[in-house]
């Protein structure tokens, strides 16, 4: 590495990235499902909902955590960082700390999860999120230890627990030790049970694999948005093993539904008033 | 020993024993005596055989291990259950759908004790593994799981399990009817379960729906068992692109007993016979038999809180990437 790249370098990316920052505000999105293009900030305001179709939009864990809380008010739980967080030196076409510190960078996160405390319609809440954009929201030690931390803190605060999932499912770069995560994850909702406490999932799209077959499935009560995709196999996966083309709206939260999986569909922006509405009625008894 | 089947790395090894077996047929047509010294030649042979054997099982590379874990003539489930217990009564069954022949299931007895068996089974032959559809459950199995750990907790009788599956299997029926929920009810069942539960991954440990039957207090596995989230050919395919990267995926995965064993996920290795275990499966039932005698040994003693509180902390574990 010579002088200039040394000194310049690392200014011009910092003036590159900052601007890629501040371009997003100003951008056009297009919608995957319509394909119109609406402008960005208007679809924050619409929780990431299309203006045109009302297709729902994969939403950040901070959005997803500001959208839930009463005012938009909550505390960031501190979450604990793994001491190692690439135990098997995993590289394929690219190194999992590669990987990772890209994900860093672009999401402003440390993991793939996010945990507020707060209030939600009145009800003491932590909620507990993914973010798909931090590699597919994938479930590895990070995000284990995260939602320890949620349940313990839940049952610390007398509170709800309720689970945002977005997620392609288990952190292959961890290889076992992210198979490993669905017990624990599935002991970090034990805890919360154990204390009578509700735990209430939002499944939104998509949950699938590792994250369905773990905590994903195992809430007292299972909401959903329209049209997330929910399963355990991959449909490309199924496909090419009963070699048929699958049924219409399959692993679609409406499909769910009427297949017994899930309690509800709700529109996103119905989602906070009825958790508030099924925490309350779970809190009063 | 003639294989049915032979791996591509087996081949010189399978050439020197059709050679050996030749050998022998006319030694004991023109050479009964052992006059003409054909004996020095068989023993000179099959000393190379061995030596052969020896050399490559001590040196397989993680995707050699995944083809001896799935080859056809390793012992399966049923192998397990016939030899390790008398007594047996086979269970079917979930009470909600339908029998699963994936998952076979039942009562028998350990060394005297009575107990609960679970066994992925991938069938014998073309028939055969079509009826047990390859050892791949559907929800209707991990459910059966569960009752039988339900009936085994309300009896006390310790639950042992015998993982060999190459996953869950991905279907519209499946899926309709809860895949993912009745995985994680299994583990969930198995995480509350009082009584002491081992397992042991005789062929294949495939993601989400090995682990349903493999939370458990003690986890063994055999030397040239695999053990993975996802296969080397699913994670070929998603993170280089290629499906011949199975290789290099295989490499990365630290799917082999030897890396568990240092991440803890293991906690013993049942060493194989030279050879791998389809070729001397008396010697891998004799080694398994001790396995889990002494876990029973070791886990008999213990309360049913302890019991639940040691599995709980068994997997909690997981979470510093500290081996």
């Amino acid at each position: 590495m010579n002088w200039i790249s040394k000194v310049f370098r690392p200014k011009i990316r910092a003036l590159v990235s900052r601007k890629s920052k501040d371009v997003p505000e100003n951008m056009w999105e297009k919608c995957p499902s319509c394909g119109q293009m609406s402008f960005q900030k208007e679809l924050a305001e619409n929780l990431r909902t299309c203006p045109h179709c009302g297709h729902h939009l994969r939403m950040t864990a901070e959005a997803r955590l500001a959208s839930l809380f009463d005012d938009q008010r909550y505390d960031r739980v501190p979450l604990a960082s793994v001491k190692r967080d690439d135990p098997l030196h995993f590289k394929d076409r690219e190194k999992y700390t590669e990987r990772l510190k890209r994900s860093r960078a672009n999401t402003g996160l440390q993991d793939a999860a996010l945990v507020g405390d707060g209030r939600i319609g009145g009800v003491p809440a932590v909620v507990f999120a993914l973010d798909f954009r931090f590699l597919g929201g994938s479930m590895g030690m990070a995000v284990g230890e995260a939602l320890l931390t949620a349940g313990k803190r839940a049952v610390e605060r007398r509170a709800a627990l309720v689970l945002v999932t977005a997620s392609g499912g288990a952190r292959m770069q961890e290889g076992i030790l992210s198979l490993m995560q669905m017990p624990r994850s599935i002991l970090a909702l034990e805890q919360v049970k154990e204390a009578d406490l509700p735990v209430i999932n939002i499944l939104a799209d998509p949950t699938t694999g590792g994250v369905t077959a773990s905590f994903g499935m195992l809430a007292d009560i299972h909401i959903s948005e329209p049209g997330a995709m929910i399963g355990f196999a991959g449909q490309r996966v199924i496909e090419e093993t009963i070699r048929e083309s699958l049924p219409d709206n399959f692993q679609r939260a409406e499909y769910l539904l009427d297949h017994g999986m899930i309690d509800l569909v709700v529109p996103r922006r119905e989602l906070a008033e009825t958790l508030a509405k099924v925490l309350r009625l779970l809190r009063s008894g | 020993m003639q294989l049915k089947f032979c791996l591509d790395f087996e081949k010189p090894i399978a050439e020197l024993e059709a050679q050996l077996a030749s050998l022998r047929s006319q030694a004991g047509a023109s050479d009964p005596d052992g006059q003409l010294g054909m004996e020095d030649e068989i023993r000179r042979l099959e000393a190379k055989v061995h030596k052969f054997l020896d050399t490559t099982y001590a040196s397989l590379s993680p995707w050699q291990k995944c083809q001896v874990a799935r080859h056809p003539d390793r012992p399966h489930a049923r192998r397990y259950v016939d030899s390790l217990l008398t007594d047996i009564v086979p269970l079917s069954g979930d009470r909600l759908f339908s029998e699963d022949t994936a998952l076979i299931a039942g009562l028998g007895r350990f060394d005297g004790t009575a107990v609960a068996f679970l066994g992925q089974e991938k069938g014998e032959g073309m028939e055969g593994r079509i009826r047990h559809n390859f050892g791949m459950l559907r929800p209707e199995g991990y459910r059966k799981a569960q009752r039988i750990m339900d009936l085994a907790e309300r009896f006390r009788l310790p639950v042992l399990a015998f993982v060999d599956t190459p996953g869950a299997y991905p279907g519209v029926g499946a899926e309709e009817r809860g895949q993912a929920e009745a995985i994680a009810r299994t583990i969930e069942k198995s995480l509350r379960l009082k009584v002491p539960m081992i397992s042991v991954v005789i062929g294949e440990g495939g993601s989400g729906g090995a682990i349903a039957l493999a939370t458990a207090n003690r986890v063994n596995m055999l030397e040239h068992a695999i053990y993975s989230v996802i296969s080397p050919e699913g994670c070929a395919s998603i993170l280089w692109r290629s499906a011949e990267k199975i290789r290099d995926a295989a490499d990365a995965l630290g799917l082999t007993a030897k890396v568990l064993l240092d991440l803890r996920v293991v906690d013993r290795v049942i060493t194989e016979p030279i050879g791998g275990a389809h070729r001397n499966p008396e010697a891998v039932l004799r080694t398994t038999h001790e396995a889990i005698a002494s876990d029973l040994r070791d886990l008999s003693s213990l309360s049913s809180e302890q019991v639940v509180s040691g599995r709980r902390a068994r997997f909690l574990q997981f979470g510093d990437g500290i081996a």
